[in-house]
């Protein structure tokens, strides 16, 4: 009894016995019985296994967190959020060499993919597709919501606005491809942009936030209902698919593979559509890095530190957060389009308020305004909750109905809960300087103004 | 027309000195007036800023100093009035008519502009009329360096060169130029506020001297004709207000800029102003030179607070002070009512020393019925009354039928020019003498109220 260490590990294996206990008690008539419809009544079935691996995991978890955290002095793993901060900040931002590098690694990946994973090649090149898209997206709100500080909870509206252009315009309109329809549908997007941005800009903080929400709601139920024009719930489908250079993927005659003399693969269109996605990507990436070190963008992030004193230079507010709106809006209508060629097919369905938050959450996570981390957050939650999938090891233990999937949203929580403790700036959230005089010198999160409605 | 007998006092007042403020504004409030609700913040406020000078607004705490200078900037939009900014030289008087007239909001002519600035919203003020101001709580943007800082103020002429950020995406040679041109514009106000070491540190990383000083810096970045400043040395020391005093005496000779500014500190009001407008509040209580200002005893008694020895060398003052602190506060700091009876000392007074305009008649006792409370009359505390009573104004109509000379002269024998009218003594007794409680006979005088 006088020494403390036999003392804790007897205080642990205790508690974490009870815990067992309670599991065992409460969990006996959920987990270990079972009524199932028999023919003439209820049959009673038994999952002793379910039952006692759960009392086990409980024991196992209680004493493991007993003996390396609640009774320890420096638990383990306290050092983890700061060195995870650490890690991060010496993250460079794009620049230099990690460019390069990640774009190297992007345009070497679905040859890797080929290569490496024949069998679940086309699964991997559309995930990446998937991953580009949001982080396009993410890229296209960070100045929206990063660079002029503008919470806008609507942003898939754009997206929808690009999705539905391009599928209106190819299908009423012959001689319109998805190069025609492209930046038709950015200007289309940017246009929608102003008009909601006029009326709504004067408003501060959480009270755009919830007009940005009620637009991006207004056009998902007017695409549902304006039946005549969008086809409603049926959506549009028969969209084309791009071309290259007028060659289509399809097979025989005329087709990419047989220009050029290759044997004809499904895959060829999905790399392709993947190149077309990186390329929209890196345009969005290259433009916001340009506009970052022009007056308009130095004037957006002037706007987020101060609306007043901005005025006080002269800065016509108004016009600058409604290009800002505008440019967001047109990369998030580029996005959309190319989701719709990809999917060939558009519907209401695709652009609920879940994708509005979930490309928030990428530019939050990843650390506002800034783009490698959008890179990072895409990453994690879109790549991420697809690797969900994968998981069907799990379903031995929790029974044949438990789909990991249905928990991604449980899973999203619990990362968000976990960067706001750790990072509650976001992953990179220190600022780069648009202007260098003499020295670069990275400026710390707890510097940067948030804006309006954070 | 308060305003006008106000301005004619002042010029009177400094001519002497030479100053240009008539002559030449740059920046003309005229007749300003700012409610919020019910509250007057402004009172019909009238001054100029001459060319090329540094004119001080000042004034108790909550006189309205900073009301008039979001006025100005366009940050409320005054009730009444009209503000004007003149780029050309002289009054242009015809040409401010013209455009008051029009509608319009500016007007450029070749050897200048004018802007009626009550009609422009704040942008454009600091854009076209070229007003560029700084903040009582300092407003930098902490998250950008010090250099980006100046940089956002060059936005205009930078988003001109980059034409509309189209040739800045495309990287043309024009916008290269003009950014060049703008970073060495900064770093050359980064070396006038000696910030150039510190060029490339965020904003808010400075020191709270080294913010005010970056501000002023970023303001001048706009290559403003006219420079707000809302208390430049508040929170500084010595030293540093020093360094601030020798910046804007720099400002003012080698850029031409005029400057307002709002500021308490005494040291750097009277050493630096040119002209200095006192404010208490909502109106004006004084206007024209430091020595003036520091002289005149309306605003002493406001404001600055007096000297004892000149306390007891002159009654009047003694007894605006008292009048302005209350007796019980004036005895607790020390200062002595005048021992003889102010009524007497004041009439020998009046009898000696020569004022303006008429002396106003007076009774030699009150009417049968007693006199009146003339401190019912706001603006006359007990003091006053008993100089009036001293003169032989006893009753309501005797002030209601006071004329313009006899406004003048009470006026400047009470030590407040201006004062009467502003507070509108003459109506305010006619009122009194009018009402059916009071048992007088006979309204007050037409005339009395054809001064206003």
């Amino acid at each position: 009894m006088a020494n403390p260490a036999n003392n804790r590990v007897a205080d642990s294996v205790r508690d974490a016995f009870i815990a067992a206990l309670l599991v065992a008690v409460l969990g006996f008539f959920f987990l270990a019985l079972r009524t199932d419809i028999a023919p003439g009544g209820l049959a009673l079935s038994t999952r002793w296994g379910l039952w006692f691996a759960s009392i086990a995991i409980v024991f196992g978890v209680r004493l493991a967190l007993n003996l390396l955290v609640f009774n320890r002095d420096t638990p383990v793993g306290s050092g983890a959020g700061a060195g995870l901060a650490r890690a991060a900040a010496r993250l460079p931002d794009m620049s230099g060499w990690v460019n390069w590098a990640m774009l190297a690694a992007a345009v070497a990946l679905p040859f890797f993919i080929m290569t490496f994973f024949p069998g679940q090649q086309r699964q991997y090149i559309d995930l990446s597709i998937l991953i580009l898209t949001y982080v396009m997206l993410g890229w296209g709100l960070n100045i929206v919501v990063g660079l002029a500080g503008l919470l806008d909870l609507g942003y898939v509206a754009f997206y929808a606005l690009g999705a539905y252009s391009f599928a209106l315009l190819s299908t009423h309109f012959e001689f319109i491809g998805f190069w025609t329809a492209l930046p038709l549908a950015g200007i289309l997007a940017a246009f929608w942009g102003v008009i909601l941005g006029f009326p709504v800009l004067r408003l501060r903080g959480d009270y755009l936030a919830i007009v940005t929400l009620a637009f991006g709601e207004i056009i998902r139920v007017v695409l549902l209902n304006w039946y005549e024009f969008t086809g409603g719930p049926n959506g549009i489908s028969g969209i084309p698919k791009p071309t290259f250079f007028g060659l289509e993927f399809a097979r025989g005659e005329g087709g990419f593979a047989d220009y050029f003399g290759i044997p004809f693969s499904t895959i060829h269109r999905f790399v392709y559509l993947y190149f077309i996605i990186l390329i929209l990507a890196v345009v969005t990436h290259l433009v916001t890095m340009r506009l970052r070190r022009l007056p308009i963008g130095r004037a957006w992030e002037a706007l987020r530190e101060d609306e007043i004193a901005c005025r006080s230079l002269g800065i016509n507010t108004t016009n600058t957060k409604l290009t800002a709106f505008a440019i967001g809006a047109m990369f998030g209508g580029f996005a959309g389009s190319f989701f719709a060629t990809r999917q060939g097919f558009v519907s209401p369905e695709s652009f609920t308020f879940i994708e509005s938050a979930i490309i928030l959450a990428i530019v939050v996570l990843g650390g506002l305004g800034s783009q490698v981390g959008v890179v990072i957050a895409s990453i994690i939650m879109i790549g991420g909750m697809e690797m969900l999938r994968n998981l069907g090891f799990l379903s031995q233990i929790f029974g044949p109905d438990f789909d990991p999937v249905q928990y991604r949203m449980l899973i999203f929580g619990l990362a968000m809960v976990l960067i706001m403790v750790w990072k509650p700036r976001g992953l990179i959230a220190s600022r780069e300087p648009s202007v260098i005089y003499k020295q670069k010198k990275r400026i710390g999160a707890d510097m940067v103004a948030q804006g309006e409605g954070h | 027309m308060s305003a006008q007998v106000v301005t004619a006092e002042t010029s009177a007042a400094t001519s002497a000195t030479g100053a240009t403020w008539h002559s030449d504004p740059i920046l003309s409030v005229e007749h300003l007036t700012m409610r919020f609700g019910g509250l007057i913040a402004i009172n019909d406020l009238s001054f100029n800023v001459g060319r090329g000078e540094i004119t001080a607004l000042i004034g108790p705490n909550g006189a309205g100093k900073t009301t008039v200078f979001n006025c100005v900037t366009g940050f409320y939009k005054p009730t009444e009035g009209r503000i004007v900014m003149r780029h050309g030289p002289g009054r242009q008087q015809e040409l401010v008519d013209q455009l008051t007239m029009s509608g319009a909001k500016w007007r450029t002519t070749p050897d200048g502009s004018v802007f009626l600035l009550e009609r422009m919203p704040d942008f454009e003020i600091a854009k076209h009329a070229r007003v560029a101001r700084t903040f009582q709580n300092i407003r930098l943007f902490g998250g950008m360096t010090v250099l980006e800082n100046l940089l956002v103020a060059q936005h205009n002429p930078l988003m001109l060169a980059s034409a509309f950020t189209v040739g800045g995406i495309l990287h043309l040679p024009g916008f290269r130029k003009a950014e060049a041109e703008a970073i060495d514009k900064a770093v050359y106000w980064l070396e006038r506020v000696r910030l150039i070491d510190r060029a490339d540190d965020p904003a808010a990383d400075l020191p709270y001297g080294d913010q005010r000083r970056l501000e002023i810096a970023r303001a001048m970045c706009t290559d403003p004709h006219l420079l707000c400043l809302d208390e430049p040395a508040a929170g500084l020391n010595p030293r540093e207000s020093a360094d601030l005093n020798a910046l804007l005496q720099f400002i003012r000779k080698e850029h031409r800029t005029s400057v307002l500014l709002i500021e308490h500190d005494m040291g750097v009001v009277m050493e630096i102003s040119d002209h200095i407008v006192v404010l208490d509040y909502g109106v004006k209580i004084s206007d024209g030179d430091a020595d003036f200002v520091r002289t005149d005893p309306s605003v002493i008694a406001a404001y600055l607070g007096v000297e004892e020895e000149e306390i007891e060398d002159k009654p009047e003052v003694a007894s605006l002070v008292v009048e302005a602190l209350g007796e019980e506060a004036a005895v607790e700091a020390g200062i002595e009512t005048p021992a003889v009876d102010v009524g007497e000392a004041v009439a020998a007074m009046a009898e000696t020393g020569s004022h303006p305009g008429a002396k106003p008649a007076g009774l030699d006792a009150p009417r049968a019925g007693g006199a009146d409370d003339l401190t019912r009359i706001k603006g006359i505390g007990p003091v006053n009354a008993g100089k009036l009573n001293g003169l032989g104004i006893w009753h309501f109509e005797q002030i209601a039928a006071w004329k313009d000379e006899e406004v003048a002269w009470v006026g400047s024998y009470l030590s407040f020019p201006g004062r009467i009218e502003r507070e509108d003594w003459v109506g305010q007794a006619r009122a009194l003498a009018a009402k059916p409680g009071a048992p007088r006979k006979g309204k007050g005088n037409g005339k009395a109220g054809e001064g206003r």
